[in-house]
């Protein structure tokens, strides 16, 4: 039987994987795949929250993850278009004009 | 309360057995010719062009931003439109601004010239 | 399901949240008007920005003391968020006075700053006023999506566009954070109501050492203390704050700081009230770390912009110290402390841009030499507002850190306001090396250059006024901050 006990812990997996590439990977492309993964991650977890609780709230909060998502999705394809025509790369190793 | 999807189960049965079989029988009793037009790459009918390890144009990242952003929008229609006649004007309002909302991001987009292919 | 659609319905209350709905309206009329105009005219939609946001300033100024709760207690225009609502709009109107001309003479007369910074302004408000996990999530990301961009306005500068997405990578990867805290506390008390998860925890305190609150609360305070930039989140501070364009930074500094606090005050007051042992040893601990990093680090820069950057780390340093405390001084202290940075910050950054060159490579120490001498009266200016971020009476800058201090040594935490004290003491090394640079060093160049253009010069002298009164004589608005206490 499947518990909600069983889907938080893949959530929790899922969202350790995407933390993870975020910290090892350095084509900001893929970082920000793993944003999204760990974003999905949390979904996850509010959907099976929602239903284990009986809630509608998880569920909407969803929407508006999804939503959000999808406009950081655009602005940060933008400015990785508009960093990539001025350097001609997206690896973040290449993202040192600026140093502490 | 799985029983109900037991004709997709058998569906998706079908559907796999149907292509898979027609391969295999192609196969099987097919003549075979092999011609240089026939072994060339499908592409949807037209003589191939070029090498198929092509960079895409940035063009489609633009495209697909603004596909995603529209698309995404969409998700909030299905709620609304299942409880449509119990929301009444008020929900009809609402979701007329929302449109209109996004129809400012439209004409903003499209007067900005994201739309133009050149 | 009907009764409850019909009483959804009731509760909605347009004017909960009136003075953000006025900022978008202008900010989508702004945005249409961009798109009809000729590319480069830009000063009407500054103007038009202007009469915004004194339209909401006076709609939000309508809303002391009549609290309004809408959607559903999803939204409360409480006192509390009144006074942040003032703080975001005098940020967003200072911001805006110094645009026009900086942005021309940069050479991007983009159009769509003015509505974007409607846009976070409107986002930063939903953040102060929201009661909802909820909408403190919306309003943080209308906020950060428009940083985002404002950060990488300039498209054709490399400065620029790496502020941008250094901004967005990390901004996405916190909100990751905060969302998976917000999702832990839902699972816990079966709500994302702020005062609700605070109800249930009070009614079932076993539930408190849950792990899955605790955690809960440590993935929720990493998604704001990323965007106070707290130590060991400021990782992004300086070079955002160095690659933006000046008066992005300096309404970064302040606006989106004061929201940051002002939905963490809220949360972790209201909701996780019942925790206050566990976070508040925690926060003590990051405030004196990032007081101490910030300063320290400060004194290293050559860059004016970034020494203002890791300057701004410390600031927040100090006003964490008001939550450590938790008391009705403390937390008062926060919000007056924020008006506070918000008129010195802005002020000092808008000095910056009058006396930056084109492409601003000139705005290091050295840069700063004889400035006071050739520009009288920018040089003044320059000087109340590092007296004011060191702390010297009669400034605004003083009074803050002494309401706060008071908080702190009121709760008992006698260590940790002497602790600020001697950080402002290490503050004073950096601030007074600039004042040394303007007066006592021997011009390098001609500073024939610096336009003094009207908006810039207005911003400046509304951030002076707003200094000194609030030097001068703080006790009326530290009563108003009190009263905003929930």
């Amino acid at each position: 039987m499947i518990t909600v006990g069983h889907y938080l812990v893949l959530s929790a997996i899922l969202f350790a994987m995407g933390t993870f590439g975020v910290l090892t990977r350095r084509n900001a492309i893929v970082i920000f795949m793993c944003i999204e993964l760990m974003l999905n991650a949390v979904n996850l977890s509010f959907i099976a929250l929602s239903s284990h609780l009986g809630n509608m709230d998880g569920q909407i909060f969803v929407f508006f993850v999804m939503a959000v998502a999808a406009a950081e999705a655009a602005v940060g394809l933008a400015l990785m278009i508009t960093f990539f025509r001025n350097k001609e790369t997206i690896e973040v190793d290449d993202v040192n004009l600026l140093k502490w | 309360m799985l029983d109900s999807y037991l004709p997709i189960l058998v569906l998706i049965v079908i559907a796999v057995a149907f292509a898979v079989g027609s391969v295999i029988m192609s196969r099987l009793i097919g003549q075979k010719k092999p011609g240089e037009v026939k072994l060339a790459p499908y592409e949807c009918g037209m003589p191939p062009v070029g090498s198929a390890r092509e960079r895409l144009s940035i063009k489609f990242y633009i495209i697909a931003m603004l596909f995603i952003v529209f698309d995404i929008e969409a998700v909030f229609l299905y709620p609304w439109a299942v409880m449509f006649k119990r929301l009444g004007l008020f929900g009809f309002v609402e979701m007329g601004v929302f449109i209109i909302i996004l129809l400012i991001g439209y004409v903003y987009v499209w007067k900005k010239g994201a739309l133009e292919w050149e | 399901m009907e009764n409850l659609v019909q009483m959804a319905l009731q509760n909605v209350n347009m004017a909960a949240i009136m003075p953000s709905l006025v900022l978008c309206c202008f900010g989508m009329f702004l945005l249409m008007i961009n798109v009809f105009m000729p590319r480069g005219k830009t000063t009407a939609a500054s103007l038009i920005s202007l009469l915004g946001l004194a339209v909401t300033f006076v709609v939000t100024l309508r809303a002391w003391n009549h609290p309004e709760l809408g959607f559903a207690g999803h939204v409360a225009l409480d006192n509390f968020a009144t006074f942040f609502n003032v703080i975001f709009l005098i940020a967003a109107f200072l911001t805006v006075l110094m645009s026009d001309d900086y942005l021309h003479r940069e050479g991007y007369p983009v159009g769509e700053f003015y509505p974007l910074v409607l846009f976070t302004t409107a986002g930063a408000m939903w953040m102060a006023s929201g009661t909802d996990l909820m909408t403190v999530f919306l309003g943080l990301e209308v906020l950060s999506i428009s940083l985002y961009v404002l950060a990488g306005l300039f498209r054709g500068q490399l400065r620029s566009n790496e502020a941008g997405l250094k901004y967005f990578l990390l901004g996405a990867f916190s909100t990751g954070f905060l969302l998976y805290g917000t999702a832990l506390l839902y699972g816990v008390a079966g709500t994302t109501n702020i005062a609700d998860i605070g109800f249930y925890l009070s009614a079932h305190g076993k539930m408190l050492q849950n792990p899955m609150t605790i955690a809960g609360m440590l993935l929720l305070a990493v998604g704001f203390l990323f965007k106070i930039a707290v130590v060991p989140f400021h990782m992004w501070t300086p070079d955002v704050y160095q690659g933006a364009p000046t008066p992005v930074t300096a309404f970064m500094s302040a606006g989106p700081k004061a929201a940051a606090f002002a939905a963490l005050v809220r949360i972790l007051i209201l909701g996780l009230g019942g925790l206050q042992a566990d976070w508040s040893s925690l926060l003590w601990m990051l405030a004196v770390l990032t007081m101490f990093i910030g300063n320290v680090t400060a004194i290293y820069q050559t860059d004016i912009k970034r020494m203002l950057a890791y300057s701004s780390i410390a600031h927040a340093g100090y006003a964490l110290v008001g939550l450590v405390a938790a008391n009705a001084v403390g937390i008062s202290g926060i919000l007056f402390y924020m008006l506070a940075y918000t008129f010195m910050n802005i002020g000092a950054f808008a000095v910056l841009v009058l006396a930056g060159k084109q492409g601003e490579d000139n705005l290091t120490l050295e840069g700063f030499s004889g400035f006071g001498y050739k520009r009288p009266f920018l040089g003044v200016a320059m000087s109340i507002f590092l007296f004011a971020l060191m702390g010297i009476p009669p400034t605004a800058g003083f009074a803050g850190k002494f309401y706060i201090f008071a908080g702190a040594i009121n709760a008992g935490y006698i260590w940790l306001a002497i602790l600020g004290v001697l950080n402002s003491a290490i503050s004073l090394y950096y601030y007074l090396r600039v004042m040394v640079y303007m007066y006592f060093r021997e011009p390098q160049e001609d500073y024939g250059w610096v336009r003094m253009n009207p908006g810039t010069v207005v911003s400046i002298v509304l951030a002076i006024v707003g200094v000194l009164y609030l030097g001068v004589v703080p006790g009326k608005i530290m009563e108003m901050a009190k009263m905003a206490l929930f």
